[in-house]
């Protein structure tokens, strides 16, 4: 995944409404409706919030009977938790070669 | 096991991992210049201390050279204390952007510690610029790797 199309999946989760809609997506499709219940805002402010994750490839509403459910597109998380692993993997070498270094100064107390 | 977080409300990067030695070991191991161009890596590089200066106020320069190009880092360090660091970081090839750190080494008894880091950048483009940076670098590093068991008739 490009590094725009990172900051566009981290800018969607930016946001804690953002965030609350993919965990309820995650346990099932919803419909804007469906989605709109709990929170104390306009149907009009929660398709925003929907394109905003569309646009990031985070959810996807194909195309059928109307209303249409919304999906999470979980590939586009994993696709993120890929990019951190491999920054997660970077971190963990570096604190490996942390590791001999200290076992060595076991061994050669301070000057 | 090294931990990453990357808050989705602020552009913070946090990294947490333990390791077998004192808080006052991690913390030399962070502040004497020798010891830190030991293990600051990548694996592929050599690290030249340039300046380092690590007392509160103080400030530092190091690069990192090898496959045929150079990368230079500098920051100041804000405070420097038992249990904690503050400092600044810069990319050179980026001389604009700069990241404040926070590393925090807590005692977790038995001779072991816990190293917790916090990286804030000026914005979500840059932390995420940072997540995917040094690929290339890890990827080098690999390949490295495979020239050398290669050289040794490992593969």
């Amino acid at each position: 995944m490009p590094s725009d199309t990172l900051s566009r999946v981290f800018a969607a989760l930016a946001d804690p409404t953002r965030r609350d809609m993919v965990a309820r997506l995650s346990a099932a499709d919803a419909t804007a409706n469906q989605l709109a219940e709990p929170y104390a805002m306009s149907l009009q402010a929660v398709y925003k919030h929907l394109r905003v994750l569309e646009e990031a490839g985070v959810v996807s509403r194909p195309p059928g009977r109307q209303p249409r459910a919304v999906h999470l597109e979980i590939g586009a998380l994993d696709r993120m938790d890929d990019w951190i692993e491999r920054y997660r993997r970077r971190a963990e070498e570096r604190y490996e070669r942390l590791d001999r270094v200290l076992a060595a100064m076991d061994e050669e107390p301070p000057r | 096991m090294t931990v990453i977080e990357a808050d989705p409300a602020v552009p913070i990067i946090r990294v947490s991992r333990e390791f077998r030695a004192t808080p006052a070991a991690l913390l030399r191991a962070h502040t004497d210049p020798d010891l830190f161009a030991r293990w600051v890596g990548p694996d592929s590089l050599r690290t030249h201390i340039d300046h380092w200066d690590a007392r509160t106020g103080g400030s530092y320069r190091y690069r990192s050279v090898g496959d045929g190009g150079e990368w230079a880092f500098h920051g100041c360090f804000h405070e420097i204390q038992p249990g904690r660091i503050v400092q600044t970081f810069t990319y050179e090839g980026n001389p604009d952007g700069v990241a404040l750190e926070t590393l925090w080494f807590d005692d977790l008894g038995d001779g072991r510690s816990r190293l917790r880091s916090q990286s804030l950048v000026d914005s979500f483009a840059s932390r995420d610029a940072w997540l995917t940076s040094g690929m290339e670098a890890g990827l080098t590093d690999g390949h490295a790797k495979l020239e050398r068991m290669l050289t040794d008739d490992l593969v």
